[in-house]
């Protein structure tokens, strides 16, 4: 299901600091944003921080699965890393597949697109998120959460 | 688990009431079952009355409003009316981002959306 963590040193701020593959799998992906609430719940942050990142980090997830894994087995995993630091949540989603141009995806809120059935994930991600960059290739997502003023 | 129903359905005065089982509309052989589910109420219906009630839902994916759109049209093609209701202000949000608050009609409760049905 999900493999052992392999904690990092090298955040040595972080709560919490965990790579791990995850598989097209619902308890998989479920599992991984029940547990990434507990540990950013355990860090401080605020159940609407942690409904925000984690709405992003399985959106960016499940998107890994549905296109960059498109036509690849389906027990190919996807490499998941994210670090909780006391102001700031890091997270990684890398695939195996061959990348893709945040560019080429169209405005899901305009007009000709509001009606249809998807493309939403990436438009959420980048709402809730503090940063969002894709790497060359376009396979891997690095995202950065910074947690709200307290008077916000 | 395919024949396990994901909601609960209640019907008054033509008016069918669906509320969600899952706490966490997410993964998509859920909600395709979800979908499943509400289109038969609106093929037997006409036309059809449809209150979507989110009180049980604390969390949901991109997927989910996918699903809620492919009803929002088969309730169209029949000429009905489809409303949600109880709307906690985090998935409001949500809805709010992707502008879909302006696809459908939202009302605070239930009762708010029975009354808004003509």
């Amino acid at each position: 299901m999900v493999a052992p963590d392999r904690s990092s040193s090298t955040n040595r701020a972080a709560s919490a600091d965990v790579t791990l593959e995850v598989v097209n799998d619902r308890t998989a992906i479920t599992g991984l944003g029940e547990r990434f609430v507990r540990e950013a719940g355990e860090a401080g942050y605020t159940e609407a921080s942690c409904f925000a990142v984690r709405l992003a980090l399985e959106e960016a997830v499940i998107n890994a699965f549905r296109h960059g894994h498109k036509g690849l087995d389906t027990s190919e995993p996807v490499r998941v890393r994210y670090a909780i630091g006391s102001s700031t949540i890091e997270i990684s989603i890398e695939d195996k597949g061959p990348g893709f141009n945040p560019a080429d995806v169209p405005d899901p809120t305009a007009p000709e697109n509001i009606t249809k059935t998807s493309g939403r994930g990436l438009l959420l991600i980048r709402s809730y998120m503090s940063e969002v960059r894709h790497n060359k290739r376009g396979n891997r997502i690095e995202m950065r959460y910074d947690k709200p003023d307290s008077s916000g | 688990m395919a024949s396990e129903s994901r909601l609960r359905m209640s019907e008054s005065d033509g008016v069918t009431t669906v509320e969600f089982i899952d706490r966490n509309i997410l993964d998509e052989a859920n909600i395709q079952a979800i979908g499943e589910e509400i289109a038969t109420v609106i093929e037997r219906s006409s036309p059809p009355k449809l209150i979507i009630s989110f009180s049980n839902v604390d969390h949901l994916s991109s997927a989910a409003l996918g699903q809620l759109i492919t009803i929002n049209n088969k309730v169209r093609d029949k000429a009905g009316q489809l409303r949600l209701a109880n709307i906690d202000p985090q998935i409001y949000e949500v809805f709010a981002i992707t502008k879909l608050n302006k696809i459908f009609e939202i009302h605070d409760t239930t009762e708010d959306a029975v009354g808004s049905i003509g």
